[in-house]
């Protein structure tokens, strides 16, 4: 092993989990000289860290973080595909890609996660009820397996290590470099329509009628509301603006984007951190106030539309020293009921904070791991010094396994062995695919010790 | 590794029949705990029943502090039947009769051994192996004994000193390891330990010296002490005149 590994203690995004590794950067082509001899604490490709809880990190072993050179950005145009290394952020790809007409096929809450953490958590956008996941979209991929021999993945070569991967958190092999489908687009702005629910079950009435006419839907819940504003929320539909949209003015650089970070916030919040209970009312009420009760065709930029925390630099900090973990879960369609019975424990818990996302997915696909399935999909941050988190999340979790949803990985930071064997009915098929390829568990995570993935 | 809640899956508690301890592990056991090792001289009657619950598996196997040749490899034997120690209690400890080591020397120096050397080379072990899993918890009871030494106790005063210092240095130690040190400094806590002697000023229970351990845990802290108001009244005691502090009526 080369000599440029040093300790470094890793945390997930939600800065609520951590653990000392051995880590060192190394190029797309050295890494196959990384991944072997693996002693049993394992090795781990870690990308920018977005993950809310401890996938991207490994206790103990060796963590491997991927350069890719941002300027060696493949597009075809005529295709619209692009290939490039699993280290490049999607950050840098639509710096690339934006002014040349081109979007990512899914794009998360942030524009700071790389290609190989997109595929490896199978991410999913405001755009999943139509177009599906991050994985979807994927042509192909080069996958590093634990023996140093590189693999090429598609849905007709090796398909099993294919689906395997997409969705299996590092822990199949490093994706070296990979080929996607991109959107094509007329301009960098966004056309948004909102509509403000009073209710919950307006909401959801809302959401189930309309959404499949637009690209792209997800609505924001107000989960400090009780009584009749219970599940009161804001429901932002929007696509990609055709040039026609445009005020004349723009329409010559259409395609212009230039996303900036406005703030940040220091690395030391005093106290508890200054996201609590009533600012995030106070958060709230405003946010609810502002939208009119229907509002149609504001054109907004991508970082705006998309990307709107990435203004703010290490936002995560603003939670305090025990950091905060970010609840998401899915409930199968029919299950409205336990989707109810969730939100209102969350509402009485008071633990919530104003990041109370709502989705409605569409189909899933063949991989094993692979989070989205049709159903709704709610995502809440709570703060992890809370002396009820947990037991408010057992709770929760019993509710959502039993109608049948499950959890996502790349938020998870609670969970045990028992709550993924229930909610990832497919995980020994995985297991089966993902030991052939790596027989000597060289790739291992946090993630994967906590939850059992491996046993 | 500790959940985000601070919730861990294997909990190891050395002195496995102490009433702190104990009480440490049960408030500390969640849902998603997997196991909890009581290592203890006499594991037939270790208190296993009282913190068995479905889908938690609770053992006492045999360990004992004076034993050091035998704690390296007892600890390696832990995590290759558990896998990592997320959390582990360093509870064993002996008061002594002050009064007998004036004529009995080797009973002071057997004292010290369990206390402080025996402390120092299980911790030492349990560093060794939460080093090489980059994350995991080490608590260790000190008293306020230790804080000032005191002639009615100080055999047992002493060996709190040596074994508070010596923590606080290892948890400084391991900083960049992901391993973390608590050190709790209970006052006079009712347990089998004190059963018999009259009770000091601000004495507690078991259950609130874990009450505050597992909260100083979450919180990251390096130092807890049981009760709270302790911390001040030995801010004073500390710098109190010699000739005044040998006539406090501490028992
Ligand atoms: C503000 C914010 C909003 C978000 N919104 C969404 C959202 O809307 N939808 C969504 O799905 N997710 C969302 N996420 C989560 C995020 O998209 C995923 O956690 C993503 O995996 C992070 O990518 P990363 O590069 O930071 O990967 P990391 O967090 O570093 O790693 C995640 C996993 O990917 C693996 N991995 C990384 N690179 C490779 C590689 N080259 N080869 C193999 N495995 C690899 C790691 O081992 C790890 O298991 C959001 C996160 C944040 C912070
Ligand atoms: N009680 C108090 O007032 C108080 C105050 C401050 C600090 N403390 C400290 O807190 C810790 C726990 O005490 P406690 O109150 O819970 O008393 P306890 O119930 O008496 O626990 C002490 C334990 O240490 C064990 N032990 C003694 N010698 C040992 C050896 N050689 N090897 C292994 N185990 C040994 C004893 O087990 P056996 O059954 O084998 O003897 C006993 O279970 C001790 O370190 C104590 O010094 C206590």
């Amino acid at each position: 092993m080369s000599p440029d590994y040093a300790p470094e203690v890793l945390r997930g995004w939600g800065l609520s989990t951590m653990s000392s590794a051995r880590v060192a950067t190394v190029s797309e082509r050295d890494v196959v000289d990384h991944v072997k001899d693996a002693d049993e604490r394992g090795v781990l490709v870690r990308g920018l860290g977005r993950s809310y809880g401890d996938a991207a990190q490994n206790g103990g072993g060796r963590v491997l973080r991927l350069a890719s050179s941002p300027s060696d950005v493949r597009l075809d145009e005529a295709a619209g595909t692009v290939t490039v290394g699993a280290g490049v952020s999607l950050d840098d790809l639509l710096r690339v890609i934006v002014p040349r007409g081109f979007f990512v096929p899914v794009t998360p809450g942030t524009r700071f996660v790389t290609v190989g953490g997109a595929v490896a958590a199978d991410i999913h956008g405001k755009n999943h009820h139509l177009e599906g996941s991050f994985g979807n979209h994927v042509r192909r991929f080069s996958l590093v397996l634990a023996d140093g021999s590189v693999l090429e993945c598609s849905r007709e070569q090796n398909p099993d290590a294919f689906w395997t991967t997409i969705g299996g958190m590092g822990l199949t092999g490093v994706i070296r470099d990979v080929t996607f489908g991109l959107i094509r687009i007329e301009t960098s702005r966004c056309r948004v329509d909102t509509v403000r629910c009073d209710d919950f079950d307006e909401l959801i009435e809302q959401m189930s009628t309309g959404d499949d006419d637009v690209r792209y839907s997800v609505a924001w819940v107000d989960l400090l509301s009780g009584g009749a504003r219970f599940g009161r929320g804001v429901l932002w539909r929007g696509d990609h603006a055709r040039r026609d949209d445009l005020p004349v003015a723009d329409r010559a650089d259409a395609l212009a984007y230039g996303p900036r970070q406005l703030v940040s916030v220091p690395p030391v919040v005093p106290g508890p951190g200054v996201v609590n209970a009533l600012s995030s009312a106070v958060f709230n009420e405003l946010w609810f106030r502002k939208e009119p009760r229907r509002r149609e065709g504001s054109i907004k930029s991508i970082p705006a539309y998309f990307h709107p925390l990435d203004a703010v630099g290490s936002w995560n900090r603003l939670y305090g020293g025990h950091g905060f973990v970010q609840y998401q879960f899915l409930i199968p369609f029919g299950r409205e009921t336990e989707l109810r019975l969730i939100v209102e424990a969350i509402v009485a818990s008071r633990l919530a904070t104003p990041l109370v996302v709502l989705k409605r997915f569409g189909v899933g696909n063949d991989a094993p791991l692979s989070f989205p399935m049709p159903g709704w999909t709610l995502t809440v941050d709570l703060p992890a010094g809370a002396a009820t988190l947990a037991s408010l999340t057992h709770a929760l979790d019993d509710i959502v396994l039993d109608a049948g949803g499950r959890h996502y990985l790349a938020k998870d930071a609670l969970l045990g062995p028992d709550a993924i064997r229930v909610g990832y009915p497919r995980l020994a098929e995985w297991q089966a695919v993902r030991d052939r390829l790596d027989p000597q568990r060289n790739f291992r995570s946090d993630l994967a010790r906590r939850l059992g993935l491996m046993e | 590794m500790l959940n985000a809640a601070g919730e861990p899956q294997n909990i190891v508690v050395l002195g496995g029949s102490s009433d702190i301890g104990v009480a440490i592990a049960r408030r500390l056991a969640a849902p998603s705990t997997k196991s909890i090792v009581l290592a203890c001289r006499r594991p037939d009657e270790a208190p296993v029943d009282g913190l068995r619950r479905p889908g938690l598996e609770v053992q006492a196997v045999s360990f004992d502090a004076v034993r050091v040749e035998h704690h390296a490899s007892f600890v390696d034997s832990l995590v290759a039947a558990h896998g990592d120690i997320d959390v582990a209690v360093v509870a064993f400890g002996q008061l002594g009769e002050q009064s007998r080591f004036g004529d009995d020397p080797v009973a002071a120096a057997d004292l010290v051994t369990v206390n402080f050397a025996g402390a120092v080379s299980v911790l030492l072990a349990l560093a060794r192996v939460m080093r090489r899993q980059g994350h995991g918890r080490i608590v260790v009871l000190s008293s306020v004994a230790g804080e000032r030494v005191r002639p009615a106790n100080m055999v047992y005063g002493a060996t709190k000193a040596g074994l508070d210092g010596f923590s606080l240095a290892l948890g400084d130690s391991l900083v960049t390891s992901g391993v973390g040190v608590l050190v709790v400094r209970p006052g006079f806590v009712r347990s089998a330990m004190t059963q018999g002697m009259e009770a000091a000023p601000f004495a507690t229970t078991p259950d609130a010296v874990a009450d505050a351990t597992v909260k100083a845990l979450r919180a990251g802290r390096r130092i807890v002490w049981a009760p709270g108001i302790l911390r001040y009244v030995f801010m004073v005691l500390r710098h109190l005149p010699a000739p005044l502090w040998r006539r406090l009526p501490l028992g």
